[in-house]
């Protein structure tokens, strides 16, 4: 049955039939959670965070499914012109974007306020997936081979980092990195890099804003400014640390609910999670995310055509650095940066650019077994 | 396809590492996170409690000051006080439009509007304005009606001093007002805002015994600080009802005695127990416009008044004694072997080497002994005997009567008045003693320097026996640590006076008055057992020039009120048995006699009508009690 499905087109109602409901499930799971910790957030009201987030994950959901049913050809069609109206957009912001929160993030179509950047973190990995689909293996070892995905990933981040933007960046050159990896490039050449970024670190610090390098020393010694930005981290260990093996009961944290917790509906939502339902409501999200790269990587693997595996595993990949980032970050692991918790976190953006993620994730699992040659374009 | 095979290889394997590689991260924020909620789960949930939970004081309710009878003289009055909160008022208008409509319910001024608007600006919107204190009740009602068009708007009651008898014991019980920089002791009490001590009188003195001890309140707050719920309350104690010995009826009736005396002073107390009946300096002042918050011209208009109302005169006002101060002389001669019976003959003048010392009547008293130079208040007689017995003995005698010396009566602002001596001159003015000086100090003079309170303990100590009695306003001893009352004792020790010098200048005070040819012999006590002793004082304020003598220019009616003499009374009563003591001084109310004298007769009298009523009605009580 499964070289049937690789030989001809499915229909729609198969196609529906192939999706995953398991990783549906999770997801759904995941974003449960979050519906019930911004319900607790508004002091156990729908208003303002859990109701409209419902609302967002449904459009999400319906886009995800969407998504998935679309043959994945036309993904592969569409990966470029997705990636060159991303980097057009970022250019736009640059020229006449908002300012929003000490930096240019937003571009207002008046219809819906655009952040570039979150496309940028889809369509970068679909333009990897596709040029690299088409490198032979032999080819990857050359230097020449690389030019290209470098330009790729640099121009954008160059742009974003511009904004100032760093925590997207680093997502961005992480996810790239992953790509790269995947796609098959020598282990000793990361090495170079790495060694290329740390030996160029202390130039780097002097084109960071003087808040970014604020940030960095506060994440080294969060005593240093209790009451500024280091008043972040150490209230938000302290909810964590206060809420214990079993938390201090749903909507019951007063770290959170007396709002000693910033952001407590956005980027510290994990915190908030921890005080009130502790170690084990943490460790089981954990749990639930673990399960999610689990899947994503599995349906990576049994994908058949490299386009799918990369895509699969790039996007899955995203998700995971938005929930690592974010995750370590409330714990004090590192720096404050703006990165939300994803499918929990409120607002918009994030939870759009994830489901769009597991879209084509879904949209993998489904084609899987579709066979795309190198030089699928000429056939 | 082998190609296509070995990139799918390489995929999986490194997909493989890839995966691994998330796990493990995930595996050590988790172990992070063990760190955080299990390890140092207990620290963080001590920060967590501090963050969460607030102290606040709850200041206790200030105890009541009362008179001997229970007469209420220092209370609490509810005040009325408008108060807004910026932000119910921005919830359904603005804080601009409610303070519009306020203004046409209350008057408020511009710049009382501007510093309204500072407040909110510089405080967090949820906490209360104060827009106007000490609201009349007609405005609280108006206010009351229209609350639901004032949002934000709120009436609230707090406690105002009050003091129902105003003027009349303003001087004792002084006032409360805010603590200043320097007054903070630690006591987190006095931190609070709109907390009131006492500044000065009665109130500042047993401040500690009035205060109270503040309550708790343990309260929930969030990070901006704004109060969730109380978890737990601790009521304070409430200060101690303090009793004053004074007998308010009595005070109010020497008030209204000196009344239309432009600057007096008049003390009573009980010569035996040291109790002060009354004690009473005017012109006087309103202590409820302190607790109510005074304003710049009504104090500029209290310190700048010459007749200086802000000073008790009976404690801080410092005067030559005058002949009142002849008791002490006599004291003295009797002791240093004078004879009673000494006589000499006054012309109205005496000579010590080329200078003349006058007698206050021009044409002498004649043969004159102790008894006669005391009712008549004979200068020579005295000039002679401080010449003989020196200043120092007349000295020692002044201390023993108290003079020169606070009298421990427990108020605030109380001088020490002067006594001097040869030493003492030798030290503050570098100079030797003049035996001129010894004369004038025989009569008063010069020198020397009482105060009206130390007077009363002079006339008292003479007329208990010599016992070395101490004034007292309070009967209650409050000891720091419980601040609970104790009732003090009274015995005092015996000054070694002998009975008979004491029983001499008694009866020579009794003459004074009740004699025909006493000095206040107008200002009799005809009722019987009631009679009056005492002696009168004139006191210089400047020297009387030989040409004035000369032109006959003594009278104080003839001269600028500010330069006439100061008319001065002590007496006892009564006559047969001494009890009560006053003293009286009229600021440049001319001669003791004509001035102050009848004042101290009529409060004499008083005192002991009313105090055989107050006492009465106290045993009736007692035995309503008893039964």
């Amino acid at each position: 049955m499964a070289s049937e499905i690789g030989k001809k087109e499915l229909t729609l109602t198969q196609k529906f039939w192939q999706l995953n409901w398991g990783l549906i499930l999770i997801i759904s799971l995941v974003a449960s959670v979050g519906f019930a910790m911004l319900y607790s957030a508004a002091e156990g009201s729908w208003d303002p965070w859990a109701s409209r987030q419902a609302v967002r994950f449904g459009m999400g959901f319906f886009l995800m499914v969407v998504i998935a049913v679309i043959d994945i050809k036309f993904w592969m069609r569409l990966s470029y012109i997705l990636y060159g109206i991303g980097f057009l957009l970022l250019v736009a912001v640059e020229v006449f974007g908002q300012v929003g929160m000490g930096a240019q993030r937003w571009i207002d179509l008046k219809v819906i306020v655009l952040q570039p950047s979150e496309i940028m973190k889809i369509a970068l990995v679909l333009a990897l997936a596709r040029y690299f689909h088409g490198i032979p293996i032999e080819d990857i070892g050359r230097i020449r081979t690389l030019i290209i995905p470098l330009l790729l990933v640099f121009l954008p981040i160059g742009l974003i980092l511009k904004q100032p933007d760093l925590g997207t960046s680093l997502m961005l050159v992480a996810g790239s990195g992953v790509i790269f990896f995947l796609a098959g490039v020598r282990i000793w050449k990361f090495a170079l890099v790495i060694v290329g970024v740390l030996a160029s670190l202390p130039v780097a610090w002097n084109y960071l804003h003087p808040y970014q390098q604020n940030r960095v020393l506060t994440f080294l010694d969060p005593e240093r400014d209790p009451l500024g930005a280091g008043y972040h981290i150490m209230q938000s260990k302290i909810a964590m640390g206060a809420g214990g093996m079993f938390g201090k009961g749903f909507m019951q944290g007063s770290q959170s609910q007396l709002k000693f917790l910033p952001e407590k509906q956005t980027d510290f939502i994990f915190t908030m999670l921890a005080e009130e339902i502790g170690l084990v409501g943490g460790l089981g999200l954990m749990g639930l995310y673990a399960l999610l790269m689990i899947y994503g990587t599995f349906i990576a693997v049994r994908c058949r055509n490299h386009f799918g595996r990369l895509t699969a595993l790039g996007v899955t990949t995203t998700f995971s650095l938005y929930a690592f980032i974010n995750i370590a970050m409330v714990m004090g692991v590192i720096p404050v940066v703006g990165v939300p918790l994803p499918m929990v976190s409120y607002g918009g953006t994030a939870m759009l650019t994830v489901m769009i993620g597991f879209g084509l994730l879904m949209n993998c699992y489904v084609h899987r077994d579709m066979r795309i040659p190198r030089n699928w374009r000429e056939m | 396809m082998k190609p296509e095979k070995d990139r799918a290889k390489l995929f999986n394997r490194r997909a493989a590492f890839l995966i691994g590689g998330k796990l493990a991260l995930l595996s050590g924020l988790a172990g992070r996170m063990y760190y955080l909620q299990v390890v140092e789960s207990e620290r963080y949930k001590l920060m967590a409690e501090d963050n969460r939970v607030n102290f606040r004081l709850l200041p206790p309710l200030r105890g009541f000051i009362v008179d001997r009878s229970g007469d209420y003289l220092a209370i609490n009055i509810k005040n009325y006080q408008i108060i807004l909160v910026p932000e119910q008022a921005n919830n359904e208008s603005t804080v601009n439009d409610v303070l519009s409509k306020l203004i046409q319910l209350i008057d408020l001024e511009d710049h009382e509007i501007r510093r309204i608007l500072k407040e909110i600006s510089r405080r967090r919107a949820f906490v209360p304005v104060t827009v106007r204190q000490n609201l009349s009740w007609e405005d609280v009602s108006r206010l009351v009606v229209n609350t639901p068009d004032l949002p934000g708007v709120h009436v609230e009651v707090g406690q105002t001093r009050h003091y129902p008898y105003a003027e009349t014991m303003a001087h004792v019980l002084g006032y409360v007002g805010a603590v200043t920089e320097k007054e903070l002791t630690g006591d987190p009490l006095l931190e609070l805002p709109g907390f009131k001590i006492g500044k000065r009188g009665i109130e500042k003195v047993q401040d500690l015994a009035l205060r109270g001890t503040g309550g708790n309140s343990k309260v929930e707050v969030n990070a901006l600080g704004r109060v969730i719920k109380e978890l737990e309350r601790v009521e304070g104690l409430p200060g101690h009802e303090l009793k004053l010995t004074l007998l308010m009826r009595l005070q109010d009736y020497v008030g209204q005695r000196v009344e239309n005396e432009k600057a007096a002073a008049v003390v009573v107390m009980d010569a035996h127990n040291g109790d002060v009946l009354s004690l009473v300096s005017t012109p006087s002042f309103d202590p409820n416009a302190f607790s109510e918050g005074l304003k710049t011209d009504e104090w500029n208009d209290l310190i700048n008044n010459p007749y200086k109302p802000l000073t008790n005169k009976a404690i801080a006002g410092q005067y030559a004694p005058g002949s009142t101060f002849k008791i002490v002389v006599a004291l003295a001669a009797l002791k240093h072997g004078i004879s009673p019976d000494y006589k000499v003959f006054c012309p109205g003048h005496m000579d010590v080497g080329d200078r003349r010392f006058h007698c206050w009547k021009k044409h002498g008293h004649g043969l004159v002994n102790l008894t006669d130079a005391m009712r008549g208040s004979c200068d020579v007689w005295f000039y002679d005997v401080a010449r003989k017995i020196g200043v120092d003995n007349i000295a020692e005698m002044a201390f023993k009567l108290g003079f020169g010396e606070r009298s421990g009566l427990g108020l605030d602002g109380e001088r020490k008045g002067l006594v001097p001596t040869k030493s003492w001159k030798k030290r503050a003015l570098k100079q030797s003693w003049h035996l001129g000086e010894t004369l004038i100090a025989g009569i008063g003079q010069g020198y020397v320097l009482a105060t009206p309170m130390q007077l009363a303990v002079m006339t008292a100590r003479v007329v208990n026996g010599g016992k070395a009695v101490a004034p007292r306003l309070t009967r209650q001893m409050f000891d720091a640590e419980s601040l609970t009352g104790v009732e003090a004792d009274v015995s005092f020790e015996n000054l070694d006076i002998p009975e008979a010098h004491l029983k001499i200048i008694r009866d020579s005070m009794d003459e004074v008055v009740n004699h025909p040819e006493g000095t206040a012999r107008g200002s009799k006590i005809t009722i019987a057992g009631r009679e009056m002793g005492g002696k009168t004082g004139t006191s210089q304020v400047r020297r009387i020039s030989e040409a004035e003598r000369e032109a006959g220019i003594r009278k104080g009616e003839d001269i600028e009120w500010r330069l006439r003499d100061h008319a001065l009374f002590v007496g006892y009563a009564p006559v047969d048995n001494p009890r009560f003591v006053v003293s009286v001084i009229v600021e440049h109310g001319g001669g003791g006699s004509k001035a102050a004298a009848p004042i101290a007769r009529d409060v004499l009298l008083k005192a002991q009508e009313l105090m055989a009523e107050s006492e009465a009605e106290a045993q009736a009580a007692a035995e309503i009690k008893e039964i």
